[in-house]
């Protein structure tokens, strides 16, 4: 018999559904592979007696006949969702100790439908990254070998601090793809403000969608971005995907951005048929040193779909180029505002200075990492008095720009774009934390977009580079139209053909 | 546009990060290689563009004027690095 852990979403779904397993069964056996994998990094917090005790009472729920959707299925939790009693820091260290009092809109739903929680996942801090380098907590492993390692190598490579050499598995939502990869859970939860959910899974050959703006309640995460943060699942296929969010996503009354609409049965997309539905082709995301690799997975993405009876049309999106750029006035800016709760006061660190202004700034010194402060000290440099309408208004007008140019192709009749996920397979891990922090910034080119127009966005495995390494395709749909992406997603997933995840080397 | 030495520690208070004299030359090449990366954008003609406001058109929802999640004050500071009671305590603010 397979491993318990070894099982897809869907199948652990239906082994539960017909009394072949039990949700105790399936928790322990999840509950054991991450014990077995702690040297990759991608827990901050294992939770096997809540999970447990939430498994037995599935179980008995299961027995009553009133299983919810999710009943009695292990998943991870990424640290930026607030859980009742948990640790909840977002990888920060500003947050230390926090145990929040409340439960997150998406995490609640989760649990309403039956998900047994195994733990909190690594993430980069505050969810700025792209590598998960910037948690407080270290560095997250990619559970994929670099080229030409030997098992023995990596787990040398894990036992270390830094754990340099190894894959990254991207980020911010790094911890949450490691741990889908290497089958440490059933699927996680994840979020994206400007590719965090997309781009870790296409560095582990799982799959990510981020829905459209407005879809999945935000109250209870810990808000890098408001205005383009947006939660999603990452999982090992694209099924799998459709089962997770139809239960993250809904309308909640303490979001006033979350949308009061139906959601609809995701799964129930998969499998139609994507004949006749028109596939745009953005010229402009054919950028300057473009890997070849890249540029031939891309083409073969457009041949599957033309060969399912898809209509390939070329678009243009000619304010692309503008997007990473104005992503790095609007985030920052937000960043700086949410961030200003962190004062030491109410949670987490406090470093006592000689009077409440030096308290703050030492508390804020040590209590955000690098990549965090610098951040935070761009947003308060394009909202400060005289350059706010130079920086931060144009790059909203920009962002006005960008969205028309996705509604002027969507109004062509486009029911979909095709692009890359990621201009590259995964770096390893020390690889670009001393390069120029915008070298790190270029990873979410073709991400970016999605975020800054609201847009769904879902990134699935498509092949594996020269060296043998996961690379994933994006789509991006109409707001609100998830399920034409799962559709679509599907038909990738299945003209790709298996991508045979690594054995755990780990363990 | 590009930041100074002293721009860099303005916008640190302004940020409320203490930043040691050392560190400021670095931060002032990141900021200002942050700086260069954006400078793109003044190429874009934005004349009689709006500036986004909401990324899905959507009327802002209201609640009735009510109490809805009133937790307790022993629950609001239990997270408090310093508290006396159900007060937050800070370092002396006046005289």
């Amino acid at each position: 018999m397979t491993q318990l852990n070894e099982f897809t979403l869907a199948q652990a779904r239906d082994a539960i559904a017909s009394k072949q397993v039990s949700a105790v069964e399936l928790t322990q056996a999840h509950i054991a592979a991450i014990e077995g994998a702690r040297a990759l990094g991608a827990f901050v917090v294992e939770t096997p007696d809540q999970a447990l005790a939430m498994a037995a009472a599935a179980d008995a729920r299961i027995a009553k006949g009133e299983a919810g959707p999710l009943e009695g299925l292990p998943i991870g939790v990424k640290d930026l969702y607030a859980t009742k009693g948990v640790h909840t820091q977002a990888c920060s260290h500003i947050l230390d100790g926090f145990k929040p009092a409340y439960e997150s809109s998406v995490t609640a739903n989760l649990w309403r439908d039956g998900a047994v929680m195994l733990g909190k996942l690594n993430m980069d801090e505050f969810a700025m990254g792209s590598s998960n380098e910037t948690s407080f907590y270290g560095p997250v492993a990619s559970p994929w070998l670099p080229a030409g390692w030997s098992e023995d190598k990596a787990r040398a490579a894990a036992a270390t601090k830094d754990k340099k050499g190894l894959l990254v598995p991207g980020g911010s939502s790094g911890g949450s793809a490691s741990a889908v990869a290497a089958r440490l859970c059933l699927g996680a939860t994840a979020s994206d403000t400007g590719g965090s959910i997309r781009q870790p899974a296409a560095f582990t050959g799982t799959v990510g969608i981020k829905p459209t703006y407005g879809r999945c309640s935000r109250w209870g995460m810990v808000a890098f971005a408001s205005s383009l943060d947006q939660a999603g699942p990452i999982a090992r296929n694209v099924r799998d995907c459709a089962i997770m969010l139809r239960s993250m996503a809904g309308y909640d009354p303490k979001d006033t951005t979350s949308v009061d609409a139906p959601v609809p049965d995701y799964e129930k997309a998969i499998g139609a048929s994507i004949k006749g539905r028109k596939i745009g082709i953005p010229k402009e995301y054919r950028v300057d040193g473009m890997p070849e690799e890249i540029d031939a997975l891309w083409s073969r993405g457009v041949e599957w779909l033309r060969a399912a009876g898809a209509e390939i049309v070329e678009i243009s999106l000619p304010h692309t180029k503008y997007a990473l750029p104005a992503y790095y006035i609007v985030a920052p800016a937000e960043a700086s505002s949410n961030l200003a709760r962190y004062d030491g006061v109410r949670y987490g660190l406090r470093v006592p200075g000689r009077d409440i202004q030096e308290m703050y700034e030492n508390t804020r010194a040590e209590g955000f990492g690098p990549e965090v402060r610098r951040r935070i000290m761009i947003g308060a440099y394009v909202l400060s008095a005289g350059y706010y309408d130079a920086y931060y208004v144009r790059a909203q007008k920009i962002r006005t720009l960008i969205r028309r140019d996705f509604e002027t192709a969507f109004a062509a009749g486009v029911d979909a774009i095709l692009t890359p996920a990621t201009p590259s397979a995964a770096f390893g891990i020390g690889e670009k934390t001393n390069a120029d922090p915008v070298e790190m910034y270029l990873n979410d080119v073709f991400t970016v977009t999605v975020n800054m127009a609201g847009l769904p966005g879902l990134a699935v495995p498509a092949g594996l580079s020269k060296d043998g390494l996961p690379l994933g395709l994006q789509l991006i749909g109409r707001p609100f139209d998830e399920e034409t992406l799962f559709s679509v997603a599907q038909v990738v997933e299945d003209a790709a053909g298996r991508i045979d995840l690594p054995k755990p080397w780990w363990s | 546009m590009s930041v100074d030495q002293a721009t860099v520690r303005r916008i640190a208070h302004l940020a409320r990060i203490a930043v040691k004299d050392e560190d400021v030359p670095h931060l002032q090449q990141e900021l200002n290689a942050i700086l260069a990366f954006v400078e793109e954008l003044g190429a874009v003609d934005v004349d009689g563009v709006e500036p986004m406001t909401s990324v899905i058109p959507m009327k802002m929802k209201l609640r009735p004027d009510a109490v809805t999640d009133h937790a307790g004050a022993d629950v609001i500071v239990a997270n408090a690095p310093a508290r006396e009671d159900n007060f937050f305590t800070v370092p002396k603010v006046v005289e």
